[in-house]
């Protein structure tokens, strides 16, 4: 893996709320094309990370490197137009709209029509407009919702929001996706998709970055996964050694697993 | 043939365009022969209520964003019109040079009033907009000293009724040799720009523009993920809403030959707030029909008032205007625990039902 370029690299990236220190500088490097886990017990802050990253919160210190430029992480939609594209832990659809419809708000950035051409229907807006459900039906197919293209999104099965919400994900065209725990309320074959699904979207060049709880999914998935505790991460590595490091042990069982251990158990 | 093979058959379409095409062109003429005047009067209002209600639905509706001073943009285009057409400073533009002006103008100020209001939401938004809407009023009554700007309360009389060349709505037109008094062609007027602002509002729903909007209603964190530049987006339904309220204005300085403070205070606002969420919020068909029913409805009830009261108890016991008031808000809440997506909300389900039969 390590020939692989780098694609993101984040360095002491601090986030505090108040007195609570969220994310104590937090440093890790993602390459392209891999699977990239992100770990760790309830609070640890991996979803903090993602907010810092995608722009949903400023941080306190750090930079981030992306694709071999700075990463101007301070609103949303520029770290969109950059190619980082996020799912939400709890599932952010646009619950009113149709799964279509959704997919199309996600190649909003990709697309320029302006109030002129909306009102006039020009030939380049109308054939853009095709272009954008074109690709909005391609995406709900590749995700395996076809079906369901003209259904409210919130009148989805959970396991096909999850899906829907990749889709919208993908149709910004992302370099990077980052996946806040996609498989969590799902059974297991539902998870077993996913897997599949994740495998091919990382098939198709796009690099992933996935916090999990699952941990047969994680390791399973993963090229590498970093653990994160108390705002700090505390391990990099493969799968394989990862899941027998001592920290992370501590970490996730606790102290007692580790009688030397002087941290208190939590999680 | 069942109804819903009817409804989709292009001919019975057409037909029905048709049919609503005549009931438009000769309604003026039955409205003025059998009601008389006053109720043409009313059914012109109506159409500028349309306007300004769609105008706020792309801000209310659409973008889900709470805006109560929604008239001061009705304020400014009337003003400007009044300004610029009127022996006040002696000027007298062009209709063709002031309207569209007016609505570059109350887009300006959309645009400029929504700014600081970005990062406010639901009652934070709607307590600030209230305040702007304010302010402009306010401006409107004191910007009359040191130098006179406005005319302050006393408002600006005289404006230039509606002209084009040499062709004036004020006087009786000829047409192919038919006769058309001035409030029948002030109709034709303002339905036909309420028809420019319907289809302009249809074909922005349904755009890049559009979605964008109601994304940002539906969940403005996942449509900031997206992609979508909220602060422009948001902007944008600002100003696009003004504009509207900018045209309504114009056209009302010009059919009305008078403005001043006291037509644009908050009980309007709220009047087209109401037409806006009784209508059915984000639908344009629902949106219409709450710009119609609340013209109309509230003069009825004025004109049959008076007679009714002396008919049943030989004497006017209540006020009609105070009556009025009690029923519009028996009204609204029958409406809010009977109907809470209003009269005519847009059918999502239908179109999920539609959409799975595909």
């Amino acid at each position: 893996m390590s020939e692989r370029p780098i694609l993101l690299e984040a360095s002491d990236v601090a986030k505090h709320f108040g007195g609570v220190k969220a994310l104590r500088g937090v440093s890790l490097t993602i390459r392209e094309g891999e699977i990239y886990g992100l770990i760790g017990p309830n609070g640890a802050g991996k979803t903090t990370f993602f907010n810092c990253l995608t722009g949903l919160y400023v941080p306190n210190g750090g930079r981030i490197v992306f694709a071999g430029a700075e990463l101007d992480t301070s609103a949303p939609h520029k770290v969109a137009a950059r190619g980082i594209a996020r799912t939400f832990q709890n599932i952010r659809l646009f619950a009113h709209m149709t799964a279509l419809e959704n997919v199309m708000v996600g190649r909003h950035q990709r697309t320029r029509a302006g109030v002129f051409g909306a009102i006039f229907r020009t030939p380049g807006t109308r054939a853009e407009e095709a272009a954008i459900q074109r690709r909005a039906e391609e995406l709900l197919h590749y995700v395996g919702i076809a079906d369901r293209a003209h259904d409210l999104a919130k009148h989805l099965s959970y396991g096909d929001q999850r899906r829907l919400e990749i889709a919208r994900a993908l149709a910004t065209e992302p370099r990077l996706l980052a996946l806040d725990e996609p498989a969590a309320g799902m059974n297991a074959s539902e998870t077993g998709e996913l897997r599949t699904l994740i495998e091919g979207i990382r098939k198709d060049g796009i690099t992933v970055l996935l916090i999990e709880h699952d941990v047969k999914l994680v390791m399973g998935l993963c090229d590498r996964v970093a653990v994160l505790d108390y705002g700090e991460k505390i391990c990099e590595d493969v799968p394989a050694v990862v899941q027998k490091d001592p920290r992370v042990i501590t970490a996730y069982l606790g102290a007692e697993a580790q009688p030397a251990g002087s941290e208190v158990a939590h999680g | 043939m069942s109804w819903n093979d009817l409804k989709h058959d292009r001919r019975v379409l057409w037909a029905g365009y048709a049919a609503i095409g005549i009931v438009l062109a000769v309604l003026p003429f039955l409205v003025g022969a059998g009601l008389g005047n006053a109720w043409l009067r009313i059914l012109n209002f109506a159409m500028l209520y349309i306007m300004l209600a769609l105008g706020l639905n792309i801000v209310v509706g659409f973008a889900g964003l709470l805006d109560l001073g929604y008239i001061a943009f009705y304020a400014v285009g009337a003003y400007l019109y009044a300004l610029l057409a009127s022996p006040h400073f002696g000027l007298h533009w062009p209709v063709w040079a002031i309207l569209p002006l007016g609505a570059v103008v109350a887009g300006g100020a959309g645009a400029l009033l929504g700014a600081p209001t970005l990062r406010l939401r639901g009652d934070y938004l709607a307590i600030v907009t209230l305040g702007f809407g304010e302010i402009i009023r306010i401006f409107m009554n004191n910007l009359n000293a040191p130098v006179n700007i406005t005319n302050g309360p006393q408002g600006i009389s005289s404006i230039d009724p509606f002209h084009v060349g040499g062709v004036t709505l004020a006087k009786p037109l000829s047409v192919l040799g038919v006769t058309v008094p001035s409030l029948h062609a002030y109709y034709y007027l303002f339905l036909l720009l309420a028809l420019v602002i319907i289809f302009v509002t249809i074909r922005l729903e349904d755009s890049r523009i559009g979605r964008a909007w109601v994304a940002i209603r539906e969940d403005e964190i996942a449509a900031k993920a997206c992609g979508i530049n909220v602060r422009n987006i948001k902007l944008l339904a600002f100003s696009m809403g003004a504009t509207f309220g900018g045209v309504a204005g114009g056209l009302f300085a010009s059919f009305q030959g008078f403005v001043s403070p006291e037509s644009f205070g908050l009980m309007e606002s709220i009047m087209v707030l109401c037409m806006v969420v009784l209508g059915g919020m984000g639908h344009i068909p629902g949106v219409i029909l709450g710009g119609i029913l609340l013209t109309i409805l509230p003069e009825a009830f004025r004109h049959a008032a008076v007679p009714l009261q002396k008919y049943a108890f030989g004497k006017v016991v209540v006020d009609p205007e105070s009556l009025r008031m009690l029923l519009f808000g028996l009204a609204l809440i029958a409406v809010m625990l009977y109907r809470p997506a209003g009269l005519w909300p847009s059918a999502t389900r239908k179109r999920e039902l539609q959409g799975g039969s595909k």
